[in-house]
């Protein structure tokens, strides 16, 4: 069963508790090594996103943003291959993401019995 | 008839348990569980009752969950996990697992642990246990909790469909993850018992009574994890406070309170019973929450009255409470038993300390224990003025109606 790990970063940044390059890079290596990892991104800063929307009549609109509206940016994600839930919460409490203010949203990924 | 469908209640939950464990899919075990009880109320009383109506049920049940997945390939295909020919061999329960009187290894556990999942919402978790573990329909889940049928039918299906897609699993989990879970499962129940007090003056009164539902699903839980001390607190914590139902309304379903209630209202065996779990509960290890409260409980419980209540145990044992929860309800229950033990001015003191917590504002049972200690310290303006203020807070019907009584108790003097 695959899920999706989203990962929100915390916006407190100088949270004492906040994780380091390190504990990436160790989170990265720990996921691939147990043969949980099917795909991950880490996305680049919010500043940098673009939306488009398509209206009913075809017209594109692109606009700059979004901004964070809420607490949490979208900061990139992992998608892993686990037996259940439970498996993926663990995955999900021991990335460094969740710390520091952050917070992991669990999603299985929509399965169509292909 | 109506014997044989008392012993499904029981013997449901742990049928539906078996199949889960066997299918992987509660939707799936639910039907074929109705299927099977459906076949025994017609067979049994023409037949006779099978000498192992458990290996019975569970026969049947399977049977049909064959059936049922030969019909849709769909599910069967969701299944993947199944081995439809592996279910047509014999069922073999490990010879440990079932006792005289139940012929199908006891599986009840996993389910608990699913239906408390964190993963589901905490007010659908109790539900839940209702319909899988104790056996109640969906119907009677939702009178049970005074909603309509089709908004509790609503909220078990949406649970339902997130164990199913999220794949929650149903697992006991291991040693070193039960302190983390242990409590979601003792919450959910204990929720359920509080839903039924809380609800208890209301004017339905065909309904089921949820504090005994929890009581029956807190005793099965204490068969299942006997070790668990917390496990033997919270049951020994239902029966005491459940011990006093007879005596907790008057006539008109006002709510009597402690110092005033017929003691010898009390259910003597049940307190008997709950004390005896409270040794249980607080020997051999640090104290639970649900141990301690069960403690408490039972001193009030084994007192003649309220002024031969031992309250310096009982502000000893609110002080090891608050250091497990150090919640502003505990703390306004702690100041309740000190102006008991030291006199209202004691009390009131540290009531007035508790004035800036945000949970207690508004909350009724603090204005009402702080218009009470005023009354007793005879500042008898103030008290009428906080009597309103509780009244004003105060939720129920015949809550109001005992501050009313309160208020003009005042106003009379």
């Amino acid at each position: 069963m695959k899920y999706m790990l989203l990962i929100n970063a915390g916006t407190s940044a100088q949270d004492d508790d906040a994780c380091t390059v390190e504990d990436w890079m160790a989170y990265d290596q720990a996921v691939r090594e147990a043969g949980v990892w099917v795909s991950g991104e880490s996305l680049a800063d919010l500043v940098t996103a673009t939306t488009v929307r398509v209206s009913k009549d075809g017209k594109r609109s692109v606009t700059d943003g979004p901004y964070a509206e809420t607490r949490e940016v979208l900061g990139g994600f992992y998608v892993i291959d686990v037996p259940d839930l439970d498996v993926a919460l663990d995955w999900a409490a021991r990335c460094p993401g969740a710390r520091g203010g952050g917070s992991i949203v669990v999603r299985p990924v929509a399965d169509f019995g292909m | 008839m109506r014997e044989i469908e008392a012993v499904f209640r029981e013997e449901r939950g742990r049928l539906l348990a078996a199949l889960v464990r066997r299918f992987g899919d509660l939707d799936l075990a639910e039907e074929v569980t109705s299927d099977a009880v459906e076949a025994a109320l017609k067979h049994w009383p023409v037949e006779g009752v099978p000498p192992k109506p458990g290996a019975w049920l569970m026969t049947t049940a399977r049977r049909k969950a064959v059936d049922r997945l030969r019909r849709d390939r769909a599910l069967a295909a969701r299944l993947a996990i199944l081995q439809v020919e592996a279910e047509r061999n014999a069922y073999a329960p490990p010879a440990d697992a079932h006792d005289d009187l139940h012929d199908v290894p006891d599986e009840r556990l996993r389910l608990f642990f699913t239906c408390a999942h964190p993963a589901l919402p905490a007010e659908d978790r109790g539900a839940l246990m209702l319909r899988c573990l104790a056996g109640l329909s969906t119907p009677e889940v939702a009178r049970a909790y005074l909603v309509p049928v089709q908004t509790m039918a609503k909220r078990i299906v949406r649970a339902k469909r997130k164990i199913s897609e999220a794949r929650i699993p149903f697992r006991v989990p291991g040693d070193d993850e039960l302190p983390e879970r242990l409590p979601g499962v003792l919450q959910a129940i204990y929720s359920i018992f509080t839903e039924g007090y809380a609800a208890s003056s209301g004017p339905d009164l065909q309904r089921l009574d949820l504090a005994e539902e929890a009581i029956r699903l807190a005793r099965i839980l204490r068969r299942l994890l006997p070790a668990e001390r917390e496990v033997a607190g919270l049951l020994a914590l239902l029966l005491l406070v459940h011990a006093r139902r007879d005596a907790r309304t008057g006539p008109g379903g006002e709510p009597v309170l402690l110092d005033e209630q017929d003691r010898s209202r009390w259910d003597r065996a049940m307190i008997e019973e709950g004390a005896a779990l409270v040794v249980t509960a607080l020997s051999g290890g640090p104290p639970g929450v649900y141990g301690v409260q069960a403690a408490i409980a039972a001193l009030h419980d084994e007192a003649a009255d309220l002024a031969t209540t031992d309250w310096p145990q009982v502000v000893a044992l609110y002080d090891v409470l608050l250091a497990l929860d150090p919640s502003p309800v505990v703390a306004l229950n702690r100041a309740v038993a000190v102006a008991m033990r030291d006199g209202p001015e004691a009390g009131l003191a540290l009531l007035e300390e508790l004035a800036g917590e945000a949970r207690l504002r508004g909350y009724h049972p603090y204005l009402a224990a702080r218009a009470e200690l005023l009354h007793r310290l005879g500042r008898r303006p103030e008290a009428a003025v906080a009597y309103r203020a509780a009244l004003e807070a105060a939720g129920s019907e015949p809550e109001r109606a005992h501050l009313r009584r309160r208020l003009a108790a005042v106003e009379d003097e």
